[in-house]
């Protein structure tokens, strides 16, 4: 089961200078379901796949408002990401009380990602096990950050995390080009397309199993929408509308066929089983 | 909550209620040996008296006297009360100058810090009025103020801004503001003169009320002084003037009892 | 690699037979691995630049910056686990703001390497901790003139004329060491700097990279700035015309 030697402690360095923990954290963050974030010049949104682990189950949260103009979706380990949400939402009321100014978008993704670089270096520790996509808004416009339980932190035009995300990511990198200006619309639609990547063969996006995250001046199908456009989460019904808008799957412009699901990964019965386990 | 995880499950003191067993109202409280000798500011030492800050079309202009008066001496004539803070706002000070000199660096370290950010999210007038806001009133919350009354100005994003808080944590925002003894003597010209013409005001006209009112305040304030300075804040940037020497005419005061020579 | 598997290489506070700490030599391996970094000292102020690894054609140009300021004089840069840069770089603000704190005056680039060379090396010696992953270059104009220090993994700290880390260091110092530091002009060692990180980019191992440059010195009022665009397009742009000479 071990790789090798250096990887039961997150303070060894291998020989080849590589931290075993901290890249086996980041698998962790590969057994969530996916998130996924792309921006446009007006907007940035996140879109999520809920699992539910039963029919007696509700559907899991993927995504948590930290402030008006801030939002996550997240990959992995869920109450770690509660831990790092409580913190930002924190950060980012002190920043309302002390400066009544909303925290700029980029300290706050750079103080969790500062905290979970510590997680890297001390005995005792672990790495976090969940990846953040944040989308927020400043004077400088919509962004999209990833978190990772490395200590890093980047910009994005668009991004994919968690299970089966490379799928994702292969679509957004054909696709992000055009992204910049779309109306809110077109980016939910390629964000879906983008999601819809990372399912198994036979599963659909549905009203139930999908998240979707705005920032924002209001949509053609939205109501009650402030005018900064703060970040609102949509779930339910009221997705059904941005749902019907995909193209179907056989013929959506670079849609391919999704990874074959490892023979006996899926157990029966199990509900919505998502995830695609290591070997 | 508390984030950070070396200090889950510590005891809190060792001596008593090493676990932390007991309700929080039920510790001991911290206990400092010296505490009786720990003083709080009862009174403010060296002081400087008023300034006048006004908006004009362009931005802010703020005036304050050179003055730092030791009670009734006139102790420093060369004292600065107007303060940069970053590129677009600028503070002016009355009340206990010692004071409003750790209040200026606890600005400038804010400003280095937001500096070093580098990403472009600097701190305007509007921030830091709110900023010094929380420190005066958490100050003023320990019974221990820092014994100022402050003008906050700043011209950013296109925007004005002017406002005044004091060793209470008190705010307020108007087109014309004045602390101490300006606060009686040049608010009604200052009012008269600017209120509702802000926007009509050019540079020139608002250096001239300002000017005039320093007179006046010169005339009628013993613990001021006829040299003073004047803070520019506009698109522009900020730009505190040279010392401006007010002329005066005491001619009059011949004719006045107990002033002049005594010839009764 | 003798070490592997002996057993003495699994914490920074073992000595293998022969005096050696392994674990603070493989958090160099580390640094050998990550992006070049680059300074110059010259006659008027410092220039850093760095060779930013692209992993992803989603990053946004110009967001993700690699270099840091430390206090409005202060810069630095980092190579090797970038997580650990921005440790040492907060821990170096503050060191630079508890100077001013304490002394009302600017930090000299001297005080704050010493003081961040004595934390990076507290890391070195107990096996509840691991070493940094990542070698620092600071350039500042202080006091006492331009000043440029490597802090490596181990806590040592050096002063340069020229100083280079991370996986293009051999090349880059061979070209360090060509030039003059003392007659340069900082404008010509932005020249310099972004035609020596175009030259170690190895095109054909490696993935897309894009260029970082920052300043110190005369011509920002010694205060540590990035190098503005049209310097910064045109250091670039004689760099890639150097580079098509050179081979």
């Amino acid at each position: 089961m071990f790789r090798n030697t250096y990887d039961s402690d997150n303070t060894v360095f291998s020989p080849q200078g590589r931290l075993h923990q901290v890249e086996y954290a980041l698998e962790a963050v590969k057994q969530g379901s996916a998130a996924v974030g792309l921006r446009s010049k007006t907007h940035a949104i996140l879109l999520a796949l809920k699992r539910s682990f039963g029919e007696l189950a509700s559907y899991q949260q993927k995504m948590y408002r930290i402030d008006d103009h801030v939002g996550i979706a997240i990959a992995g380990l869920t109450s770690d990401a509660r831990v790092l949400s409580n913190f930002m939402r924190q950060q980012a009321m002190s920043s309302r009380m002390l400066f009544n100014r909303p925290a700029p978008v980029n300290r706050l993704v750079g103080a969790i990602a500062d905290k979970a670089q510590v997680n890297t270096q001390e005995y005792g520790r672990r790495p976090y096990g969940v990846g953040l996509l944040v989308i927020g808004q400043d004077k400088q416009g919509p962004h999209l950050y990833e978190f990772s339980p490395s200590g890093n932190s980047y910009e994005y035009y668009a991004m994919s995390i968690g299970a089966r995300s490379q799928s994702a990511k292969t679509y957004l990198e054909k696709h992000y080009e055009s992204f910049a200006d779309c109306t809110l619309e077109e980016l939910i639609k390629h964000g879906l397309h983008a999601l819809r990547e990372t399912l198994q063969q036979d599963k659909e996006l549905t009203i139930n199993n999908t998240s979707l995250g705005i920032i924002g001046p209001g949509g053609a199908h939205e109501e009650n929408v402030t005018a900064e456009g703060d970040f609102r989460i949509l779930e339910g019904d009221v997705i059904q509308v941005y749902l019907d808008t995909m193209t179907p799957k056989e013929t959506a412009e670079g849609a391919q066929a999704p990874p074959p699901a490892p023979a006996g990964a899926p157990q029966a019965g199990t509900g919505d089983e998502d995830v695609q386990m290591a070997e | 909550m508390d984030h950070f995880p070396t200090n889950w499950g510590r005891p809190r003191n060792d001596a008593f209620d090493a676990y932390g067993t007991y309700p929080i109202h039920q510790r001991a409280p911290v206990k400092d040996t010296f505490a009786e000798g720990v003083q709080h500011t009862q009174q403010p030492i060296v002081t400087g008296t008023s300034v006048l800050a006004i908006q004009y079309k362009d931005g802010i202009m703020m005036a304050a006297d050179n003055l730092a008066s030791y009670g009734s001496l006139a102790r420093f004539k060369d004292v600065r009360r107007l303060h940069a803070v970053g590129t677009s706002t600028v503070i002016g000070a009355s009340g206990d100058m010692s004071d409003f000199q750790a209040i200026q660096s606890i600005l400038d370290d804010l400003v280095t810090d937001e500096f070093t950010h580098g990403d472009g999210h600097d701190l305007g007038p509007a921030e830091v009025h709110e900023y010094l806001s929380r420190v005066m009133y958490a100050r003023r919350s320990k019974i221990n103020p820092l014994w100022n009354s402050l003008l906050v100005g700043g011209f950013r994003d296109g925007k004005r801004f002017l406002g005044y808080v004091d060793l209470l944590g008190t705010t307020y925002s108007a087109p014309s503001i004045a602390t101490g003894y300006g606060a009686y003597i040049a608010i009604p010209l200052l009012r008269a003169a600017v209120d509702g013409k802000q926007d009509q005001l050019t540079e020139e006209n608002a250096k001239k009320i300002l000017h005039e009112c320093m007179r006046v305040l010169f005339y009628r304030d013993a613990r001021s002084l006829d040299k003073y300075q004047i803070a520019t804040v506009s698109a522009a940037g900020v730009t505190i003037s040279d010392q401006i020497q007010i002329e005066t005419a005491w001619g009059f005061a011949e004719g006045i009892r107990g002033y002049g020579a005594q010839t009764q | 690699m003798t070490s592997i598997g002996t057993g003495y290489d699994l914490s920074a506070s073992t000595y293998s037979p022969d005096g050696r700490i392994f674990q603070v030599e493989y958090a160099n391996k580390a640094v050998e691995n990550s992006g070049t970094a680059i300074g110059l000292r010259v006659k008027d102020g410092v220039v850093l630049a760095v060779e930013k690894v692209v992993h992803s054609k989603l990053l946004v140009p110009e967001s993700n910056r690699r270099i840091q300021t430390i206090d409005k004089h202060v810069g630095l840069a980092s190579a090797g686990y970038l997580a650990d840069g921005r440790n040492l770089s907060n821990r170096a603000r503050d060191e630079a703001s508890g100077f001013r704190e304490n002394y009302r005056s600017p930090p000299t680039l001297q005080y704050i390497v010493d003081r961040l060379g004595l934390y990076v090396q507290a890391y070195t010696l107990y096996s509840s901790v691991r070493p940094f992953g990542c070698s620092t270059i600071l350039g500042a104009v202080d006091k006492n003139g331009p000043a440029l220090y490597v802090i490596e993994p181990s806590g040592v700290a050096y002063g340069y004329r020229g100083a280079a880390v991370g996986k293009g260091r051999q090349l880059a110092k061979t070209e360090l060491e060509k030039l003059k530091f003392d007659e340069l002009s900082m404008r010509e060692a932005v020249m310099e700097a972004a035609r020596i990180i175009y030259l170690v980019h190895d095109d054909a191992k490696e993935k897309d990279f894009e260029l970082e440059m920052s300043w110190v010195g005369t011509e920002t009022n010694g205060v540590h700035l990035p190098v503005p665009k049209d310097l910064f397009d045109e250091a670039s742009r004689k760099a890639k015309a150097a580079l098509e000479d050179f081979e």
